[in-house]
């Protein structure tokens, strides 16, 4: 029996994770994960801030799409609150949210190619993608990864008429693209032998351990948060959840490929219907200038948003003070790890680095 | 003791063919005037030892650019440009990189061992330089086992890289260690064996003689050219990439699971000793490829150590092209590629040789298509334990 940290540094482990395996030559046969080498206090620090001022550090959660964590804070303040979003802005941040899903999930599949040992050519071809969309970001909201861009009720900054453009014409190019990388997972047969039938988590395993996200659906539970909530204005568009069937890495893959589409029709529709309008309610402008004046009433609220990881919630306690009482993250990374070692356990080496790659977490929302 | 001067020395006319054996045989002459016979035997040895030992590590430094060039082109960017004119300039100053480095042995290694690793690795791929037939006349030692010699060194390669993974008493490079053991004896079998058909036929161990029986009308009687060559030559060049721990059967360093295998301890120039090895085999691998299957220098217009080199370049950039494309394979996967496929074929490919040696006609050619066609379908349904699932989606609202 051979003990092997793997990690807190270590190529593939996406970050300062580690887990403890166990090893009978190359077969797992206990694997325990540990955590806490990236943790910031986050909590600790959002509750010694002002509310908008929070909005900063949300960015910092999962770093890789901060416009949904954004999207998650924003949604529980204004519901603590009881703020008014314009119906402009609404759309706005459903364009924003699914854009930083596409980047989200096409670095996702980039990444677990590059685990499974294909060198950077795949990863390097999802990242030419997303750097179209993180120009747009850049351009948008002045940042390609923090982006802070979100506030309550609105958005800071108005999508203009040649940033809309810019994003009809990427939806446009995007499925072509798609295709390609498509191919690459149905047609090469090293990669289904690595991916088909490996770390299957069971869709009762998954409901029971609380996963949520593209590892719930690809074990064939049909649970969206943008569906069950419909929060935003998600209710008036018309889009698909895709499910796996065995819920292996091949279906984790999978799933997420087809959510991109699914992405890009919800894009195309609310390109097409986005009012002009008000980007912030008139009334909240002042929270923006002179946030310590804010004090939401005393009261708690969850809200939750489907980040592209899972169900991304954010629990905030007022007690009319311009800090929160109590601020808590529903990390869906951290969740989504409880069921690492079941998936693991009897596969070889290799594969719990694809599986642990499948789960896609983010150390900065894991650790928080 | 009677000494006979090499045929070379003795004045050639001169031709671009010829072009590298001239020029020695014009050093030896100059020498000649000056010094005893007796030594310009040494001299003739020391030049061909001297320029296969700068040969090695130059060959080594531009196939490091020109695969980071490959790959650059391959993942859509441009590849090292920054030093001297298309990056020309970037492996020496990776050599200053390497050799500026500070060398950290871990403090528990087995010093001895760790040091003796890397300087042992590089010993076999440069020996394996003496048999290889840069062009006509251009052996450095035209050994009558040369063959021998050649599976008898490369696999030597085993042990250096098991002793330092063993003695960083590092778990990622023990792990590294005993994949690399495992991979390369597996391989090495169906390696020997695709060779024995051109044993066969060339009925010669010499790489030079091999060579030689590959002439015919325009030199393009290679063995390629039979049924039996091309399934000799693609086993041998898989197991030459997995020989050579070249993706996608890099197992041993597994930078996604191993970090780096069974160097993950070395750092400086201890490092850069086993790269030069890793790409120095991979050089002469693939000219002992050319060598046995692609007709060696054979070849019309062109001087022959330009067909040497022109075929070797072709197949290091496969080899560099399936790095820039292909996932790696996991270990049992590759382990039963190498027992149930590899060797049952090349056991085939033995007897269709055998056969092939007394008719080789059209008729000969259509039923040792027929036979190497029943035979990888019937391996290919035997081991295929996996078949690609196509699955259906549903999307639901």
């Amino acid at each position: 029996m051979l003990e092997i940290n793997f990690g807190p540094q270590h190529p593939s482990t996406h970050g300062v994770f580690r887990m403890t395996v166990q090893l009978e030559g190359e077969k797992i046969c206990g694997l325990k994960p540990v955590f806490g080498y990236l943790h910031r206090n986050h909590e600790q620090i959002a509750e010694n801030l002002p509310y908008a001022a929070i909005m900063t550090y949300t960015d910092r959660l999962d770093y890789v799409n901060a416009l949904s964590n954004n999207f998650g804070y924003a949604l529980t303040v204004e519901k603590l609150a009881g703020l008014e979003v314009p119906e402009r802005a609404q759309y706005i941040r459903i364009i924003m949210a699914e854009l930083a899903r596409i980047v989200n999930h096409i670095a996702v599949i980039g990444f677990m190619l590059n685990d499974l040992g294909a060198f950077f050519t795949p990863l390097l071809y999802a990242f030419r993608e997303r750097e179209r969309i993180l120009d747009l970001f850049e351009a948008v909201t002045g940042s390609r990864l923090m982006n802070n861009y979100f506030c309550f009720s609105g958005v800071k900054r108005d999508l203009t008429d040649a940033n809309l453009a810019v994003i009809k014409k990427m939806i446009l190019k995007f499925p072509a693209f798609l295709e390609e990388f498509e191919a690459l997972l149905t047609k090469n047969e090293i990669l289904c032998m690595r991916c088909q039938n490996i770390g299957i988590l069971s869709g009762e395993t998954a409901t029971n351990a609380g996963i949520t996200g593209p590892v719930l659906r690809a074990s064939g539970v049909n649970y969206d948060i943008r569906k069950v909530d419909r929060y935003g204005i998600y209710d008036r568009f018309d889009f698909k959840i895709p499910l796996g069937q065995k819920g292996d890495v091949y279906d984790r893959f999978y799933v997420r490929v087809l959510e991109i589409r699914e992405s890009l029709k919800i894009l195309d529709q609310a390109l097409t219907q986005i009012p002009q309008g008000e980007i912030i309610n008139k009334k909240s402008l002042s929270i923006l200038k002179m946030p310590r004046n804010f004090k939401p009433p005393v009261g708690e609220a969850y809200g939750r948003v489907e980040s592209p990881k899972g169900e991304l919630g954010f629990y905030v306690v007022s007690d009319g003070t311009p800090q929160p009482w109590r601020y808590h993250v529903r990390a869906p990374s951290l969740i989504n790890l409880t069921v690492l070692e079941e998936m693991c356990l009897g596969q070889k080496i290799a594969d719990a680095i694809i599986i642990l790659g499948s789960i896609d977490i983010v150390l900065g929302e894991t650790d928080r | 003791m009677t000494i006979t001067i090499p045929p070379t020395i003795r004045g050639i006319e001169f031709s671009a063919d010829m072009l590298f054996v001239t020029a020695k045989a014009w050093i030896l002459t100059l020498l000649g005037r000056f010094l005893p016979d007796w030594l310009i035997v040494l001299a003739s040895i020391t030049i061909s030892g001297v320029v296969i030992l700068c040969l090695g590590p130059l060959i080594m430094m531009y196939l490091t650019l020109l695969e980071r060039k490959l790959i650059g082109r391959i993942q859509n960017r441009y590849g090292p440009n920054r030093v001297g004119k298309w990056g020309l300039l970037q492996p020496i100053a990776d050599g200053i990189k390497m050799f500026t480095k500070e060398d950290i042995v871990p403090a528990k290694a087995d010093k001895v061992v760790h040091l003796l690793a890397p300087i042992a690795i590089v010993v076999p791929a440069l020996m394996i330089f003496l048999v290889v037939p840069f062009g006509e006349r251009m052996t450095a030692v035209n050994l009558n086992i040369g063959l021998l010699y050649f599976i008898a060194v490369s696999s030597i390669t085993i042990l250096p890289i098991f002793m330092g993974s063993w003695a960083s008493r590092n778990k990622y490079s023990l792990l590294g260690g005993m994949r690399t053991a495992a991979q390369m004896i597996s391989y090495e079998i169906p390696m020997t064996l695709a060779v024995v058909p051109v044993i066969m036929m060339s009925q010669s161990l010499s790489t030079n003689t091999i060579v030689l029986t590959q002439e015919g009308s325009y030199d393009m009687n290679w063995f390629i050219f039979t049924p039996w060559g091309i399934v000799g030559f693609v086993i041998f060049f898989l197991c030459a990439t997995a020989e050579c721990n070249r993706p996608p059967f890099d197992l041993p360093e597994a930078e996604s699971e191993l970090v780096a295998g069974f160097h993950t301890e070395y750092s400086g120039m201890k490092f850069a000793l086993f790269y030069m090895a890793e790409y120095m085999n991979a050089f002469t691998l693939c000219g002992i490829a050319v060598t046995l299957f692609l007709g060696g220098w054979q070849g019309p217009f062109f001087p022959s150590w330009l067909w040497f080199s022109g075929k070797t370049f072709v197949l290091i950039c496969v080899m560099i092209w399936f790095r820039g494309t292909f996932p790696r394979f996991r270990v049992d996967h590759l382990m039963g590629f190498a027992w149930k496929f590899l060797l049952p074929l090349t056991l085939i490919n033995i007897l269709l040789t055998a056969l092939w040696q007394f008719t080789s006609n059209l008729a000969a050619w259509l039923w040792s298509i027929l036979i190497l066609g029943v035979s990888l379908w019937t391996l290919v349904k035997l081991n295929r334990t996996f078949v690609p699932e196509k699955r259906h989606y549903l999307l639901e609202s």
